[in-house]
């Protein structure tokens, strides 16, 4: 089993950041914190805490870098935030990011595809606001009723051009039932293009996704220069439903200095679930 | 450059049948008509004896008795003059055919390529005698100046460019403004022999003499404004069609029947992938087997309908391999296709396809656009604007499509609602900011914000009532990150108080 500890790199508490280390954050170009602090006028800058960097991955656990085989995912989110497809596009990223390390840079278009009630009550994508690998290859799809979002759907899984497919669809519309969503499974297992289909206020019905979410969103990452400030976003996902992992709950978000998602609340369910046939020396926590 | 070849006949005769000895005989090739066997062409020895183009054989036979007769070849003449008009092209980009026995080529801005315009001619000279060619030639400004120098001036004559042909050759005879032999017959009658004559005539009356002569060879006044440059003449081009030709060297001479099947078969492939990236298909094929004895079999196959289909051509060209005889061996094989008709793709079972391989995104938009409309399917696109929701628009799908980043200077929300919400604002800290605030039925408590970030109204695109609008990433007590804006400022007199807006859903 694949047992990957995943090293957190953010600065540790009271541990003043070198002057180096600004500079070069500085130097990276990323939207900086509001207002601007000009290095050397913030003597000690006051580090919020952080969560310790303890987490490990568990055999039949999922966590980032895990799943990239899972061609159909479900996330259920409320319609009055935007939590679920950021969740979406971000481990739609990581696993870009990995094909990248694997295959060189994908600039293959991607679809969206939103049914008319997802807009109205999230709105559409903002292009200033998207990733900004995605940005420009963003294709979008409205459509007016479910059947036609699921047709997009399914269009877009059989098309070999796109890199993946996000749809968007609120509440449970009779279209979706399970012989639609087995369709969007096959069809993405098939022509091996993956799916997140982000449901917006739904109710978890029956649906063959391989995996299932629940996503909610959790407090922020703390703004290093600005503590007002909201920082980088942070989801609460819960795994209720998967094929290959054992549910789960954990807190992810970008990890801004890594640029990947990474987990900061590990998942506390498994501590003291089954051990299996592995040894219990490896749940412990390499030094 | 008008290039004349006035025996034309004469000597392609002779390129196809070399004399045995050096002598030239007196040669005339007759054509038949309705009266007997009439004089088409005639050698120079012969025309000396007397025969002379246009006369009955007999008459011919007659004055000159030791004359060698041989069959006129038109349709032969044509086809030599086509790839003729193709060779020319070696001086200028455009050539077109001046039937029954010249090319004209368009030497425009070509002639210091060859050292000016005499040697270029000197070239074009050397190159028709090599080819056994006599050729008479000239450049003018026109192509009706150049036709009438190379028939009736002096040879190899240049007129130059800006000299105006009207008055450079007015001594030339009406017969130079090729024009019908009746318009001619009338102008001899009326007197008028040259050039000059006619363009000191006037053009009133010669447009009120022709005035019914549609025809530029019938109207002396069209071919003398042709001539002198005044009216365009549009010359039909000569394009060479390249025939699809595939062929294979082989390593090892074939001497077996399935080998050479199996060579059919992939250049029938490689034939079919050529004709379908120039969109035809073959009416006739030719398949050449060249064998090492330097023997060439050819076979011939016709279709009847243009087709490129590789298993088609392959079984119809097998039983035509039956009877050939491969010797010691067949090295080369060839495949053409002389005759192509435009054959466009046609859809092989579009849906088995995209079930196999999946469909391209061409293909993919194609049936989301006719199934959800054409404004469905949008890509967006940066837009210079300050205001946030006109900051981006929707265009047709493009992948290729180049965009320019703009600097982000600031955070934007990952979504935007299509008509910004009112919020009711509960609480509102004395900085400006709410604390607490209603939306959609549910209250948000303001933990985290950043801002303000302050937009102004565009004031070149909208009216002077607009308020300026202060944005803020703000953050509630569960997570939830949102942007809000205040539109106006209080007292800033455009409106009343100011009102809160929810506009965007962060990430």
């Amino acid at each position: 089993m694949n047992r990957i500890a995943l090293a957190h790199s953010a600065p540790k508490r009271g541990e003043g950041p070198t002057p180096s280390a600004a500079a070069g954050a500085a130097a990276q170009g990323k939207p900086g914190p509001w207002p601007r602090v000009v290095e050397g006028l913030c003597p000690t800058p006051q580090l919020p805490p952080q969560a310790p960097p303890l987490y490990h991955a568990v055999p039949g656990r999922w966590h980032p870098g895990l799943g990239h085989d899972v061609r159909h995912t479900e996330l259920f989110a409320s319609a009055d935030e935007a939590s679920g497809v950021a969740l979406a596009l971000a481990l739609a990223q990581n696993m870009a990011s990995r094909h990248a390390a694997a295959q060189g840079d994908d600039h293959r278009p991607w679809l969206w595809v939103q049914d008319k009630t997802a807009i109205r009550l999230s709105g559409r994508p903002y292009r200033p606001g998207l990733p900004e690998g995605l940005r420009h290859r963003l294709i979008h799809v409205a459509a007016d009723k479910p059947a036609d979002a699921l047709f997009a759907l399914e269009e877009g899984l059989r098309c070999r051009d796109l890199a993946f497919v996000i749809g968007e669809m609120a509440g449970n519309p009779a279209a979706l039932d399970f012989t639609a969503s087995r369709r969007l499974s096959l069809a993405a297992q098939r022509h091996d293009v993956p799916l997140w289909l982000v449901r917006l206020s739904a109710r978890h019905d029956l649906g063959s996704a391989r995996m299932r979410w629940d996503v909610a969103p959790a407090p922020s990452a703390p703004r290093r220069w600005n503590p007002d400030a909201p920082g980088d976003p942070r989801w609460q996902a819960d795994l209720f439903r998967a094929h290959v992992f054992q549910p789960g709950q954990w807190i992810l978000g970008d990890d801004s200095e890594r640029a990947e998602l990474a987990v900061f609340t590990p998942d506390h369910g498994g501590m003291v679930s089954d051990a299996g046939d592995r040894s219990l020396a490896s749940v412990q926590p390499a030094a | 450059m008008a290039a004349w070849c006035p025996t034309l006949a004469i000597d392609r005769w002779h390129l196809c049948n070399p004399p045995p000895d050096a002598c030239d005989p007196l040669l005339v090739l007759v054509g038949e008509t309705a009266h007997g066997p009439r004089i088409t062409a005639a050698s120079a020895p012969a025309r000396a004896a007397g025969a002379q183009v246009g006369m009955l054989l007999a008459d011919a036979r007659a004055v000159a008795p030791t004359l060698v007769v041989h069959p006129a070849d038109p349709a032969g003449d044509r086809a030599f003059l086509e790839s003729l008009a193709l060779w020319v092209q070696r001086w200028g980009p455009w050539s077109a055919l001046d039937p029954p026995d010249g090319v004209i080529v368009d030497v425009t801005g070509v002639a210091h390529l060859f050292g000016g315009e005499a040697a270029l001619m000197a070239d074009a000279r050397a190159c028709f005698a090599a080819r056994g060619l006599r050729v008479r030639l000239a450049i003018a400004p026109t192509a009706g100046a150049a036709w009438a120098l190379a028939h009736h001036g002096p040879q190899c004559t240049a007129l130059a460019d800006g000299s105006d042909p009207l008055i450079a050759l007015r001594d030339l005879p009406v017969a130079a403004l090729r024009l019908d032999h009746a318009v001619l017959l009338l102008l001899e009658r009326l007197g008028l022999k040259r050039i000059g004559d006619l363009a000191v005539i006037g053009r009133p009356a010669l447009a009120r003499r022709f005035r019914d002569r549609r025809a530029p060879a019938a109207n002396p006044l069209v071919r003398l404004d042709q001539f002198a440059g005044r009216v365009p003449e549009p010359i039909l081009p000569v394009v060479a069609v390249p025939t699809p030709l595939v062929q294979r060297r082989l390593v090892e001479p074939v001497r077996h029947r399935d080998l050479l099947d199996r060579v059919v078969a992939d250049l029938a492939m490689a034939l079919a992938r050529r004709l379908e990236s120039l969109g035809q298909g073959a009416r006739r094929l030719e398949l050449g087997l060249w064998k090492v004895d330097g023997d060439v079999l050819v076979r011939r196959l016709e279709l009847a309908a243009a087709t490129r289909d590789p298993a088609h051509i392959t079984r119809l060209f097998a039983h035509k391999l039956d009877d050939c005889d491969a010797g010691f061996g067949i090295e080369m094989v060839r495949l053409c296709a002389p005759w192509a008709e435009p054959l466009t793709l046609t859809q092989v079972d579009l849906e088995q396809a995209a079930q196999a391989h999946g469909t391209s995104l061409a293909a993919c938009i194609d049936r989301l656009t006719v199934r959800l409309g054409s404004g469905a399917v949008a890509m967006p696109v940066p837009r210079a604007s300050h205001m946030p929701e006109h900051a981006q628009r929707w265009v047709t799908p493009d992948p290729g499509r180049a965009m320019q980043e703009e600097l982000a200077f600031h955070a934007r929300p990952l979504k935007l609602l299509d008509r910004a919400e009112p919020i009711a604002v509960i609480y509102e800290a004395p900085d400006g900011l709410p604390r607490l605030f209603r939306w959609r039925g549910s209250v948000h408590e303001i933990t985290r914000a950043e801002g303000p970030e302050r937009i102004a109204p565009e004031w070149w695109r909208e009216k002077g009532r607009a308020r300026l609008r202060d944005y803020y990433r703000i953050e509630d007590s569960s997570g939830r990150r949102f942007w809000i804006y205040r539109r106006g400022l209080p007292g800033d007199g455009r409106g009343g108080a100011p009102e809160w807006f929810l506009q965007g859903l962060c990430a």
